[in-house]
């Protein structure tokens, strides 16, 4: 069992790395598509702006070697924006065409406060994991909600998460090591 | 709303943690890795490090000391002290981090508030506001600005801060509670959470900070003994304040 990181400038790479290499399987961080596609499992983290983030997916064609790969069946795992990136489009940055991975669209979110940072419970099931994001996922894809946002959506071989399991503490982890089972 | 959520802070100088009365008298506390693994069991929902040497004396950013607590928890922390610019706070996410604090650069040079907004995301950027009698303070609270506190986080707000984190001057290692005039007015005043710091001594300080702001920072009240956090956690729930399940 191995798991890639993909690695295109956009946040806490590392975290991500260190919560798998935690549950015990190898994990590394790489911009190649070629090893996205090879991988038993690949993981789309992701914190910033949707615009500068599909750039760089796009420049380092990871863009196409991500859509390939859902398309073939491997598993693939999109955190925060993430699973943003995998929608058919964002509102952020004026918006901004997506992998169109999963249907839907990423909307600013209208709470009380945004950012909406903090943990929030999961439904169904109860958990809480951490969230901090401004935009959510509308999609007809959703398989979690947490207070009414989409907290997870899936579509095919992608699974799509609000939240940062690498960051929510023993309930991360055991999220984490579910989506390992199911590889 | 997200569940209210508790910060313990680690202010750290040399690589060790330390803990000031005021901003003064810096007594060690022990090692920072350490210590943030014993919030972290004892069901601490973020941490904070600020280095509190940096900004005074102009060193490096801790990137190491990041790195090895990005490995090791799997909480979110926030990291300050002496970010001056993009390459300082992309250097410290890199290395690990889930956000950024930034408080002197920011007073000295609002726009970097926007640059690193732009660059990181807001959810990533922190502002922290030192305030004594309504105003901010700079260099770890040593240098008035003459910005009101309010205006000041709401500039802040528009630049794109994506969190206030409110210290009270006055308030800070008293254990009297935290200041919750100061703390309303701010929470009032701007749409992005906002953590209330400074003067925690017990579990009804802390539940009333919760009543005003999104988040507490805890110092003093746990440094000593990190298991206090895990008796704190059940004071809180006895006084009605809903805190996630850690376990």
């Amino acid at each position: 069992m191995n798991v890639a990181v993909c690695d295109y400038g956009a946040g806490n790479v590392r975290s991500v790395v260190a919560a798998f290499e935690r549950l015990g399987v190898t994990t590394r961080s790489t911009a190649s598509p070629t090893e996205v596609a090879a991988a038993d499992l690949a993981v789309l983290p992701g914190v910033g702006s949707a615009g500068s983030a599909m750039d760089v997916l796009r420049e380092r064609g990871l863009d196409t070697a991500l859509r390939e790969r859902v398309a073939a069946g491997g598993a693939t795992l999109g955190i925060c924006l993430g699973l943003q990136l995998a929608l058919e489009e964002s509102e952020e940055d004026g918006g901004v065409p997506g992998l169109g991975i999963v249907p839907g669209r990423a909307i600013r979110l209208r709470t009380e406060r945004v950012p909406r940072i903090g943990w929030a419970e999961v439904e169904p099931g109860g958990e809480a994991y951490y969230f901090a994001h401004s935009y959510a996922a509308e999609t007809a894809a959703a398989v979690l909600r947490s207070e009414g946002i989409v907290a997870a959506a899936e579509s095919g071989s992608f699974l799509g998460v609000q939240f940062h399991p690498e960051k929510s503490g023993a309930a991360g982890a055991r999220f984490l090591a579910r989506c390992l089972s199911r590889v | 709303m997200p569940l209210p959520r508790l910060i313990p802070c680690l202010d750290v100088a040399g690589g060790r943690v330390v803990k000031g009365v005021r901003f003064e008298r810096l007594t060690e506390v022990g090692d920072p890795v350490e210590l943030a693994a014993s919030y972290s069991d004892a069901g601490a929902d973020e941490l904070v490090f600020l280095d509190i040497e940096a900004t005074l004396d102009g060193r490096g950013l801790l990137e190491q000391l990041v790195a090895r607590v990005a490995d090791r928890l799997a909480i979110p922390f926030t990291v300050g002290g002496g970010v001056r610019d993009e390459r300082d706070a992309q250097a410290l996410l890199e290395a690990g981090a889930d956000k950024i604090a930034v408080n002197s650069a920011a007073l000295a040079r609002p726009e970097l508030v926007g640059e690193l907004a732009a660059r990181l995301g807001s959810q990533a950027i922190v502002v922290a506001i030192d305030a004594a009698g309504g105003e901010g303070y700079s260099r770890a609270g040593t240098q008035r600005t003459g910005r009101g506190v309010v205006a000041w986080a709401r500039e802040a707000e528009q630049r794109g801060a994506g969190e206030i984190l409110l210290t009270s001057i006055d308030a800070d290692g008293t254990r009297e509670g935290y200041d919750l005039d100061v703390t309303r007015a701010v929470a009032d005043a701007v749409s992005v959470p906002v953590i209330a710091s400074g003067g925690a001594g017990t579990a009804r300080h802390v539940a009333d900070a919760l009543e005003v702001a999104q988040a507490a920072l805890l110092a003093s009240i746990v440094h000593e003994n990190p298991a206090r956090l895990t008796t704190l956690r059940d004071e809180l729930r006895e006084l009605g304040v809903p805190l996630r399940d850690a376990a």
